[in-house]
């Protein structure tokens, strides 16, 4: 462990700050999962994999985004489905509309999404737990109606670029470098990794620390001096943002998008798989992306179980979490396995009856 | 100083300060008084917490009732909570960093880890999770955050509740260096009158949301009012 009494000085202190064993070890994991994701899997996957993943990638970045919500700062949202709506909506739009590079269109419709979702959501700012949950739901509702006569563009002219006589509709369009199924799925992980990162780098600076204390104490935070309205405005527009871009990867992902693929029940899905997955941790989100985009995927090609039954499903799951496991899959798991592990070590070897294994083992369960 | 006039604020019928007027001059001053008294009423219109219905409150010139309650951090109030309310999801460093600070970068740095050294005395881990550490400790944390960030008004509430007898007498030894370390001015509000008067050399009582006493603090202890209003007699005698 770290020397508490040793050094003083701060330039001593911040080699105090230096990662530990379990950091390490974690980055070994992610590294070893990200290279696992971008070169090992494209090769052997089938082509109904690949889309899977692809969705995959992109549902983690919606995760990411409600998680932060959820469990950074204690907002909960099942308003992200509209946001994603948004997001893809715009992003189709700027796709057809306009010859500009993927990439800005990515950002484009991050931003606009961010706009918008921030704009839409600053009434409900002053909302929190169940109320925040009903307005941001109606919202959802309300998104879906409008998209409901609006449509998806698909190649029309005027403001909403919908034509409904088309026979042929034109595909939407990819970026040149990521025009197959197995590059746009890695281009997909990286944008992932990027959004990753864009809210880790938050949640490492004074944002981070202002969300943690809003989400345990308001009063702790305005006697800091905390702007508790402001740093919550600005979870949104981060949450609003990946959220925006992680519907302009779908719109690629998907090249055709229809109203009836984002059924309101998604919003509530959503916040079942975080809550699932682990709202407190990155890890987490990319578990609740899988159990929101895998799972079902699989269980469908393997046993042809039915979209439907995935929300009795993720019901019980989320019951199984609030009572047994509130910090999630990814605070769980480990544990779990932790646990596995000592009991098999025990089998194996079972200690000796001495009073120095006797002090050892009461150290271990303390 | 800090120079409180007429302040009243009513919570529907009760008056918890009853038209309180009253001045801390500067070093360490005690506010006493029974449960009920309006103690943490008067800290919280201080933060910015509760309006009051009428009064001011001039520090060093400026009425802080009139900033909004996160401005006032800014401008230097620092205060810590009856109950304890540092944030479990983060190191005792990021804790204290969490406060405003008119300092950037090293310099920011630099004091964060010199208010953790300065409360903590070695006891207090800068990376370490408040979550896993005692009651004592995350008690210590807040303080830490009461004196980073260059303070200027502190207001320290029952900071020694609940603390074991040696973390006391520690907890003594720097509320009383807190005006030459920081050069803030603290109020005190604990019920350990022995602990208020090793480290205040004025103390204030309230009672009922009045103010029945103020002064140096022994000749504040010895008041008769006081001892028939909050001390006890019997106590105060030995």
């Amino acid at each position: 462990m770290i020397d508490t009494a040793g050094p003083k000085s701060p330039a001593a202190a911040s080699l105090m700050r230096r990662p530990d064993r379990g950091t390490l070890t974690r980055a070994t994991v992610i590294t070893a999962a990200l290279l696992l994701a971008l070169f090992a899997l494209p090769p052997i996957m089938t082509g109904y994999y690949t889309d899977t993943m692809t969705q995959v990638a992109i549902y983690c970045i919606v995760t990411l985004g409600l998680g932060l919500l959820v469990g950074r700062v204690g907002m909960y949202s099942l308003g992200q489905l509209a946001v994603l709506i948004i997001g893809a909506w715009t992003a189709a739009r700027l796709l057809f509309g306009t010859g500009q590079p993927f990439i800005l269109v990515l950002i484009e419709a991050g931003l606009v999404t961010m706009i918008i979702g921030s704009l839409i959501t600053l009434p409900a700012l002053r909302l929190r737990g169940l109320y925040l949950a009903l307005i941001t739901l109606m919202l959802s509702g309300a998104v879906t109606v409008v998209l409901a006569t609006l449509n998806f563009p698909n190649g029309g002219s005027g403001f909403s670029g919908y034509n409904g006589s088309f026979l042929h509709i034109p595909q939407i369009r990819r970026p040149s470098f990521a025009g197959t199924d197995p590059a746009y799925y890695r281009f997909s992980v990286i944008v992932a990794i990027v959004m990753f990162l864009l809210v880790f780098a938050h949640l490492r600076a004074r944002p981070g620390r202002a969300w943690a204390s809003i989400r345990q104490s308001e009063a702790a935070s305005l006697a800091a001096g905390i702007n508790t309205t402001f740093y919550k405005l600005w979870a949104m527009a981060l949450a609003s943002f990946v959220t925006g871009v992680a519907g302009a990867l779908l719109a690629g992902a998907d090249r055709e998008l229809f109203s009836i693929d984002f059924p309101i029940q998604n919003s509530i899905t959503l916040l079942a798989v975080v809550l699932m997955g682990g709202a407190f941790s990155l890890v987490g989100a990319v578990i609740a992306g899988f159990l929101q985009a895998f799972l079902p995927a699989f269980l469908y090609q393997v046993w042809g179980v039915p979209n439907d039954w995935l929300i009795i499903l993720f019901g019980v799951g989320v019951m199984q979490v609030l009572a047994t496991a509130p910090g999630g899959i990814a605070d769980q798991f480990p544990k779990d396995m932790k646990r596995l592990y000592r009991f098999i070590r025990r089998r194996v070897r079972p200690p000796a009856p001495s009073p120095a294994s006797a002090s050892a083992k009461g150290g271990e369960t303390a | 100083m800090i120079e409180i006039t007429d302040l009243t604020v009513r919570y529907g019928g009760v008056t918890s300060l009853d038209g309180l007027s009253v001045t801390f001059e500067a070093g360490t001053c005690g506010l006493i008084g029974p449960n009920g008294a309006g103690k943490t009423t008067f800290f919280n219109v201080l933060s910015g917490f509760v309006r009051p219905a009428s009064g001011s409150a001039q520090a060093f010139g400026d009425d802080l009732l009139k900033m909004p309650h996160y401005r006032r951090a800014r401008w230097g109030v620092r205060r810590t909570f009856q109950t304890e309310q540092a944030i479990e999801g983060l190191t005792v460093y990021d804790n204290v960093a969490m406060v405003h600070s008119p300092l950037r970068g090293a310099a920011r740095r630099a004091d964060v880890l010199a208010a953790i050294e300065f409360v903590g005395g070695g006891r207090l881990d800068p990376d370490a999770r408040v979550g896993t550490l005692g009651a004592g400790q995350r008690r210590f944390v807040e303080v830490a955050r009461a004196v980073a960030g260059k303070p200027r008004l502190i207001l320290l509430d029952e900071p020694a509740a609940g603390l074991p007898e040696g973390e006391t007498a520690h907890l003594t030894s720097v509320i009383k260096s807190i005006p030459e370390q920081s050069g803030a001015l603290t109020i005190l509000v604990d019920h350990d009158m022995s602990l208020v008067s090793a480290v205040c050399e004025t103390t204030a009582v309230l009672d009922f949301g009045k103010l029945i006493a103020s002064g140096p603090t022994a000749a504040v202890l010895r008041d008769e009012n006081v001892m028939r209003a909050y001390l006890g007699t019997a106590e105060v005698s030995t």
